[in-house]
């Protein structure tokens, strides 16, 4: 899989209240959680970015609760992956479970806001057309690409269980 | 092997398993609630399951806005109540239902050894009592609902050992609070808190469910303390005929730990953590001018029964300040109830303090008591994030009890020896 997207550059420590306050928590329509993705931290950022976009983060992104509206609300407003020098473990797990890709390199340190990236997920690879550049990262282990192959949990679970009852 | 290992071990029926490892492992318990509930049903329905794994081994606890604040939080407790009807699970209509990690080791629905996985953050306080339990998302949820198992890499530990003597005023809160100062909101990330050391062998159960509870504040997969007497007495009085066992419930002397720090308790006075991360620990003495316009006192972190006396006995001192809202949310019906019983809730009215019922409320900007622009409040609650008890250009300070309890007096943020002694 590849994907090239716009870089939109966030700092330390983003939360989960950042990425989707709790006020939005009474309803479970994704384009709704879209539409509020990142709004106390950066209001304009969803009007102005486009489909296929990235996120970039430093450390400990999607920190505080379990609300998987996070990686939805972020999923639903068209971004296509988020990389981050490290991800706080629960928005980890929800993510690669509803499917959003993640990249947890400390590369991303040096990736700037406006940067156009290349990402090529069998290869490990992330081309920075901007900086002229490439960061590789080591991939995720063999449990994680079958989740990541199947297209999330849900998929895993009806492969594994349902189908074979 | 450390005790969170073992229990990891026996649920992946493996002799051991090795930190960074991932596991495939059966679960005793399964928690969602009314925010994270309905995405975990959509999932469940989504893919076309007929069946839960365990009715009995699910639980749905709405607590988040409830009693239903709006029309669509309404609706989303509806989907718990059909889906629990239909599927035979528990669920807790309000008038039984309290804040779920408050509720459930009430219920006796939690022991050690046991591996619980709640689609809600503070799923680690059930470490208090010995069992390995861990916050995860909705889809986790769909999908232990229905095969009754989760995937998991297995953490390393990080070892805390606390020596010394706790001062006066004094909890579990302050203790993790300044755990959580010393390592950061990402000091033990991916990890697992264990607590030890003689100030743990003497710490009541509910300053245990304190600290395990704000593990997820540093980071952690799981917080937890191997169990003891205070643990076998707590579960006692609400397990009929209750016997500890697996026995074998203590990290092995040989345990290989990737971090261990000792905390000398002697040092630290009552804690505030300054807004916007909960590891913006200090004194409280260093802090004591800050105006204030609320307080809460409640949550999955300080709501239990003895916080609500430990705060009351501060009340018998004074009154709530002219400028301050306090806001008491008895975490369970039980704990309300009791509160009655023992005349707390008669203090808290006379010193001008309103009663909330059971939920979680304002601790997320919920609803019953929710902040406007530039106000500040003092919260027995877990987190100060930006904009977490309301408007963004709102503050939180966390701190314990008896804190808020002064602070409320005061109209300041105020240490309790200025209530108590003055
Ligand atoms: S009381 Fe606060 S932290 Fe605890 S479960 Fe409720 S919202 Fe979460």
């Amino acid at each position: 899989m590849m994907v090239k997207g716009k870089v939109w550059k966030l700092g330390n420590h983003v939360n989960t209240d950042d990425i989707i306050a709790a006020r939005y928590l009474n309803t479970t329509d994704s384009q709704e959680l879209a539409t509020h993705c990142l709004e106390t931290l950066r209001p304009e950022l969803v009007q102005k970015m486009e489909p296929g976009d990235i996120l970039v983060a430093g450390e400990n992104f999607g920190c505080g609760s379990s609300r998987e509206h996070a990686p939805i609300a972020i999923k639903a407003a068209g971004f296509s992956l988020v990389i981050a020098v490290s991800f706080a473990r629960i928005f980890l797990r929800n993510a690669i479970n509803i499917g959003l890709p993640v990249v947890e390199t400390s590369e991303a340190k040096r990736i700037r806001e406006g940067d156009l990236l290349e990402v090529d997920f069998e290869a490990g690879m992330i081309k920075n057309l901007t900086q002229n550049s490439q960061y590789f990262w080591s991939g995720y282990p063999p449990f994680l690409q079958e989740l990541i192959k199947c297209g999330g949990l849900m998929k895993w679970v009806r492969k594994k269980y349902i189908k074979s009852e | 092997m450390t005790i969170t290992e073992k229990i990891l071990a026996h649920h992946s029926h493996q002799e051991k398993v090795t930190p960074g490892e991932f596991i495939e492992a059966s679960v005793d318990l399964v928690l969602a609630n009314d925010v994270t509930g309905p995405l975990a049903i959509q999932e469940f329905e989504k893919i076309g399951a007929t069946k839960v794994f365990n009715p009995a081994k699910i639980v749905l606890v709405p607590d988040h806005f409830t009693p239903c604040k709006d029309i669509r939080s309404a609706e989303l407790v509806k989907k718990l109540r059909d889906f629990s009807r239909r599927y035979q699970v528990r669920f807790f209509e309000i008038g039984q239902v309290g804040i779920e990690h408050a509720l459930l080791p009430e219920l006796g629905l939690v022991q050690p050894g046991q591996l619980v996985i709640g689609a809600d953050s503070h799923t680690c306080t059930y470490g208090a009592l010995g069992a390995f339990a861990t916050g995860v998302g909705s889809t986790d949820v769909a999908a232990a609902m229905i095969t009754g198992r989760i995937w998991l890499r297995v953490p390393a530990t990080f070892k805390f050992t606390y020596h010394g003597q706790r001062q006066r005023w004094v909890g579990g809160k302050d203790l993790i609070l300044y755990t959580i100062s010393r390592i950061g909101v990402d000091g033990a990330r991916y990890q697992t808190m264990e607590f030890t050391g003689p100030v743990i062998d003497s710490l009541p159960i509910d300053d245990r469910f304190t600290m395990a509870n704000m593990a997820i504040e540093a980071g952690a997969k799981n917080g937890i303390i191997a169990p003891d007497e205070i643990t076998l007495t707590y579960l006692k009085s609400v397990i009929t005929a209750f016997k500890m066992e697996p026995a074998d419930l203590r990290s092995d002397l040989d345990s290989i730990y990737c971090q261990q720090i000792e905390i000398d308790v002697n040092q630290i006075e009552p804690q505030i953590a300054v807004p916007p991360l909960p590891s913006n620990s200090r004194s409280v003495r260093e802090l004591t001018g800050t105006r204030i316009d609320q307080v809460v006192i409640g949550s999955c972190t300080n709501g239990r029964l003895s916080d609500l006396e430990k705060a009351a006995a501060v009340f018998l001192h004074g009154k709530v300040h002219p400028e301050v809202r306090t806001i008491i949310i008895p975490a369970t019906q039980n704990v309300y109830y009791q509160a009655v019983k023992k005349g707390l809730i008669d203090t808290f009215l006379t010193a001008g303090c309103v009663i909330s019922p059971p939920t979680c409320g304002p601790c997320l900007g919920g609803h019953m008591g929710v902040l406007a622009k530039g106000e500040v409040a003092v919260a027995t609650t877990n987190r100060n994030f930006v904009g977490r008890m309301g408007h963004p250009e709102s503050l939180v300070y966390l701190a314990n009890p008896e804190v808020a309890a002064a602070s409320a007096i005061k109209g300041r943020i105020a240490h309790p020896e200025e209530v108590v002694n003055p």
